[in-house]
């Protein structure tokens, strides 16, 4: 059965909706493979959750109940294999969160003292602080580069939160990481990568 | 709420590491009232900070924007989108 109209099945919501396996790969292969690139930032890795994710579907056609769309429900499985592979890192995520917590690393971006910027990474106008700076492809380029270079904790705590808005208790929780440190991560993030902008801007 | 003295003030004036946690946190989250007013007295004397906060607005914006709109798609080479089309097929095939 053909169910080219994927719009009309998301509105009508008793129309049972079916799925089409056969077309998976040319209708959502490429946007699950951006969904985890991004969020597990890993080429290589992001291949093997796509793959994994289309299998692992396959045997769970059964269980489609047509709540949601295809893609939606494509997703949600992915979601949980990229929660698996934080949750795998989680060891290197219990080392990571220890330092943070210690005063040092903050010494880079501010006076240990007084609390003020360090010459270094104080923030200068950059033309980029008007939201037409959106349509700036350089400037995306940049923070691109400048994600990826985030350590893997802070970028998923950085994805789940800004580009997926999950609620905070939901990331602390599969991320294991406590209430306090998620502010720390949050605010070290954008500290880092609003630095790294700059770095690069110029 | 109890006033912050002279001392404190001027802590809050010039703690730029303070200010940029409550920008973050207030992004997100609810802050307190003290809080709030702490912030307001900071950004009032600090350039910086303001700047800070509205760079930090447009990178939020800018990460969401980059996935959402699929302007930083991404493509999947063809040979693994072939190799990942037999295996359905050849799944749904042998059932």
């Amino acid at each position: 059965m053909e169910t080219d109209d994927l719009e009309m099945e998301a509105i009508d919501i008793k129309d049972h909706k079916m799925l089409d396996p056969r077309r998976w790969v040319s209708r959502y292969a490429d946007y699950l493979y951006t969904y985890a690139v991004f969020r597990v930032n890993d080429q290589e890795l992001a291949h093997d959750l796509v793959q994994e994710t289309f299998l692992a579907a396959l045997q769970r056609v059964g269980k489609f109940e047509g709540r949601c769309t295809e893609k939606t429900w494509l997703t949600a499985i992915l979601k949980n294999k990229v929660i698996d592979v934080y949750r795998s890192r989680s060891t290197g995520f219990a080392k990571e969160a220890d330092t943070i917590c210690t005063e040092d690393t903050d010494t880079d971006f501010f006076d240990p003292d007084d609390g003020h910027w360090n010459d270094r990474h104080r923030p200068a106008r950059l033309g980029i602080e008007q939201s037409d700076a959106l349509e700036n492809k350089e400037f995306q380029k940049i923070l691109e580069a400048c994600m990826k270079k985030l350590p893997a904790l802070w970028l998923s705590v950085f994805t789940m939160k800004h580009i997926d808005e999950e609620s905070t208790d939901i990331i602390c929780r599969q991320l294991k990481v406590t209430s306090s440190n998620f502010w720390v991560i949050i605010h070290r993030t954008k500290v880092n990568l609003r630095s790294c902008l700059q770095k690069n801007w110029i | 709420m109890k006033k912050p003295d002279k001392t404190e003030l001027k802590k809050i004036a010039y703690n730029c590491k303070k200010a940029t946690y409550l920008i973050e946190k207030q992004q997100i989250a609810k802050i307190t009232l003290r809080e709030q007013l702490e912030l307001k007295i900071h950004l009032a004397g600090c350039s910086i900070c303001v700047t800070f906060m509205q760079q930090s607005a447009v990178i939020n914006q800018m990460a969401r924007k980059m996935f959402h709109t699929g302007k930083a798609d991404l493509k999947l080479e063809d040979d693994f989108k072939m190799q990942l089309q037999k295996r359905i097929d050849d799944q749904l095939d042998n059932k």
